[in-house]
């Protein structure tokens, strides 16, 4: 009907004044040549020297002429504002580059290392200082894997009640136990390792075997479970719930059958997140595991691989030969990681059965 | 309304009305076993934690009840064993303090790096970021939470180390006045700086996820409002966003703390593992706790790894105090913050 009231040959031209103009794209350029003259001038003159020197140079000049020209044409709120978003923009850069970093330096290093008997030998007749093609990480692979598909199955159930707790029965103890949780996050994994000492390896077993670094792992994973599960079921709303009670569901029911599913991919992210954190953890396998070089299935005898300890060894051995097998199995440890990361994000994001 | 239509097929004597459903609140045996289930596994937090508190003591108690109070405030360590291959309990000394400051000064360097860097960078991904950007670059900060420590220490010890010693050169070159980047020796690499780097890098994922989802919670209307009311962007996130977060934002700072003060490995890797007292992050000595502890432990005596055990100990017990203090202001924070 208000078709009728514009006529179609006088409608105007969609406008955007927030779209950058052509001067405006000038003034960006011109901005971005004074900081790199700022960074050369600076580099030349002091003596901070090198790219990085010209890369936080050039960003810090950029940002002050941004201020300056947002001041001058749009007074101190508009050069507040681009200050602030120069920060931010930098920082997220700055979080990048590490990661970036860290991604080419362990394929650039790590592929040197990689060769087809590495997933079908281990290390018993190998020793670390020998050509990187004879032995493997047969034995610190299995290891890996047993001992965290073990803490998982200790520390998922126990981490997710934990959750279940805090935020579906909230009885008595929730405040102490969302206290201690928090705490228990803190526990440095070096401790976990001395506890597993104190409490079994020198009362009962007296050596070293897998099934003891797996509990030192599932103490570091809980909390990390408990926490982000808690998080996720938080932000179910409540009237899930009371719809579920509404339905007559008992709690039981309404818990597992309403809120679990509705926060099922929150709960696996809770879980990734957990093996995450465990995955690569060193310093209690160190104390606990043996770090063995045959293959070894049985994690309660006998030392066991595992792919930290193996890079652990192979870094602190410090020659050539170990330090490539050790960025080997950081190779290998990374794509193990990533390959569980992008399943359980692929899982995480499908959408949930209504 | 006839009552043939609403009422029920009768029954052979449904003469009588029948009794009314009795409602309680009591409730069924599933929902008790469920309970206490549930209650069961929420509990183990509590017993995990009291049964590493009781065993550390009990085994780190005969070094704590002789050293005393010099176990903290000492920073000697000096396991002797006299010739016969005995330990000798009068001329060895085990004292921590070196190893307690080499843990504050590494963790609130990481801290103070990792934590603006992780907000800010939280802020762009939310407020800033086109949609493509953010899902890539979100991705990959989550992507780098799962990267193992020991990842860490091997690329600071081979690739950080050099921009590391960079910045330290810088530092001392023009605020070489302050006490703590003063140095004698101009040798400036695996210092305690340098430590405080990489882990500043390590906690930067967790800080900025937790922030990133903070801030993502924002109430929509309020940014909005603000808005309405002609605010810049900055403006809005400072009287919107900020209050809003605070408390969420420092709980994330405050794990990135905890986890900085319990590595191990990476610091281990990266750090010249020596036992003394250094307040200059700049010189190229140092050490933190659990460290140590993996340093000593391989060469160490029955009696060192009691001491040791009793190190575990501390360094338990000030993670957990830091960590309750986390949890009261995180508690205060989110009063003021709504």
């Amino acid at each position: 009907m208000s078709q009728t009231i514009v006529p179609a040959n006088t409608t105007p031209k969609p406008a955007k004044p927030w779209a950058a103009s052509s001067k405006d794209r000038i003034e960006l350029a011109l901005q971005f040549i004074a900081a790199i003259a700022i960074s050369y001038l600076i580099v030349a003159v002091t003596a901070m020297k090198g790219k990085l020197a010209y890369v936080t140079i050039f960003f810090l000049a950029f940002i002050v002429i941004d201020f300056a020209v947002n001041y001058i044409r749009r007074g101190a709120p508009a050069a507040k504002d681009a200050l602030f978003r120069g920060f931010v923009t930098g920082a997220v850069f700055v979080a990048v580059t590490p990661i970036v970093s860290i991604l080419l330096t362990v394929v650039v290093r790590g592929y040197k290392g990689i060769h087809p008997n590495i997933f079908f030998k281990d290390m018993h007749s190998t020793t670390l200082n020998d050509a990187v093609t004879q032995g493997g990480l047969l034995h610190a692979v299995i290891g890996t894997v047993l001992m965290v598909a073990f803490a998982m199955a200790i520390s998922v159930p126990i981490g997710i009640l934990t959750a279940i707790y805090l935020t579906e029965i909230k009885g008595r103890f929730a405040r102490p136990i969302k206290f201690l949780v928090q705490a228990m996050s803190g526990v440095p994994s070096i401790v976990a390792g001395l506890f597993i000492l104190a409490a079994i390896v020198y009362p009962f077993t007296k050596n070293y075997n897998g099934i003891e670094g797996s509990l030192a792992l599932a103490i570091l994973m809980i909390p990390t479970v408990a926490r982000t599960s808690e998080e996720v079921l938080l932000l179910i709303p409540g009237d899930l719930r009371e719809a579920g009670v509404a339905l007559g569901g008992t709690q039981w029911r309404t818990v597992m059958m309403v809120v679990v599913p509705a926060a099922k991919s929150g709960l696996i992210t809770a879980m990734i997140l957990g093996v995450a954190r465990i995955a690569g953890e060193t310093a209690p396998l160190v104390l606990l595991t043996g770090g063995g070089d045959t293959t070894n299935y049985n994690m309660f005898k006998g030392p066991m691989g595992s792919l930290p300890y193996y890079i652990w060894k192979g870094f602190n051995n410090g020659t050539d030969q170990s330090v490539t097998r050790a960025w080997a199995g950081i190779f290998v440890l990374l794509v193990m990681v990533l390959v569980l990361f992008g399943a359980a994000r692929y899982l995480g994001n499908r959408k949930v059965g209504k | 309304m006839s009552a043939t239509q609403v009422m029920p097929p009768a029954s052979p004597n449904s003469s009588e009305i029948p009794a009314k459903r009795t409602l309680t609140t009591k409730p069924r045996f599933s929902d008790k076993v469920f309970r206490g289930v549930v209650t069961g596994g929420g509990l183990s937090s509590l017993i995990i934690l009291g049964l590493i508190l009781g065993y550390l003591l009990y085994q780190g108690y005969s070094t704590l009840h002789s050293e005393g109070f010099k176990f903290i405030t000492g920073s000697d360590w000096h396991a002797v064993i006299d010739d016969n291959g005995v330990f000798d309990p009068k001329n060895s000394h085990f004292g921590l303090a070196a190893m307690l400051i080499g843990t504050l000064v590494i963790a609130t360097i990481a801290v103070c790096i990792g934590v603006p860097i992780s907000v800010g960078a939280a802020i762009y991904l939310t407020f800033y970021a086109p949609n493509s950007i953010k899902k890539f670059m979100v991705a990959l900060i989550d992507l780098m939470a799962a990267f193992p420590s020991i990842l860490f220490g091997l690329w600071g010890f081979f690739v950080l180390e050099s921009s590391g010693e960079y910045w330290a050169r810088l530092l001392h070159k023009y605020l070489g006045f302050i006490p703590f980047f003063k140095m004698e020796v101009p040798y400036y690499s695996r210092s305690p700086f340098i430590a405080g780097l990489v882990l500043a890098i390590m906690i930067i994922p967790i800080v900025t996820s937790i922030s990133r989802e903070i801030f993502s919670q924002t109430p929509l209307d309020r940014i909005q409002a603000a808005y309405a009311l002609g605010a810049t962007r900055w403006a809005m996130i400072r009287a919107v966003a900020f209050p809003y977060a605070r408390s969420g934002v420092i709980g994330g700072a405050m794990l990135g703390l905890g986890r900085a003060m319990g590595e191990t490995v990476a610091v281990y890797t990266v750090l010249n593992i020596v036992y003394q007292v250094n307040w200059h992050v700049l010189i190229s000595a140092g050490g933190n706790v659990a460290s140590m502890i993996l340093q000593k432990f391989g060469e160490a005596s029955p009696a060192e790894v009691k001491a040791l055990m009793a190190a575990g100990l501390i360094l338990f017990i000030v993670t957990l105090i830091i960590n309750s203090l986390a949890d009261l202001i995180v508690a205060r924070a989110g009063k003021s913050g709504r």
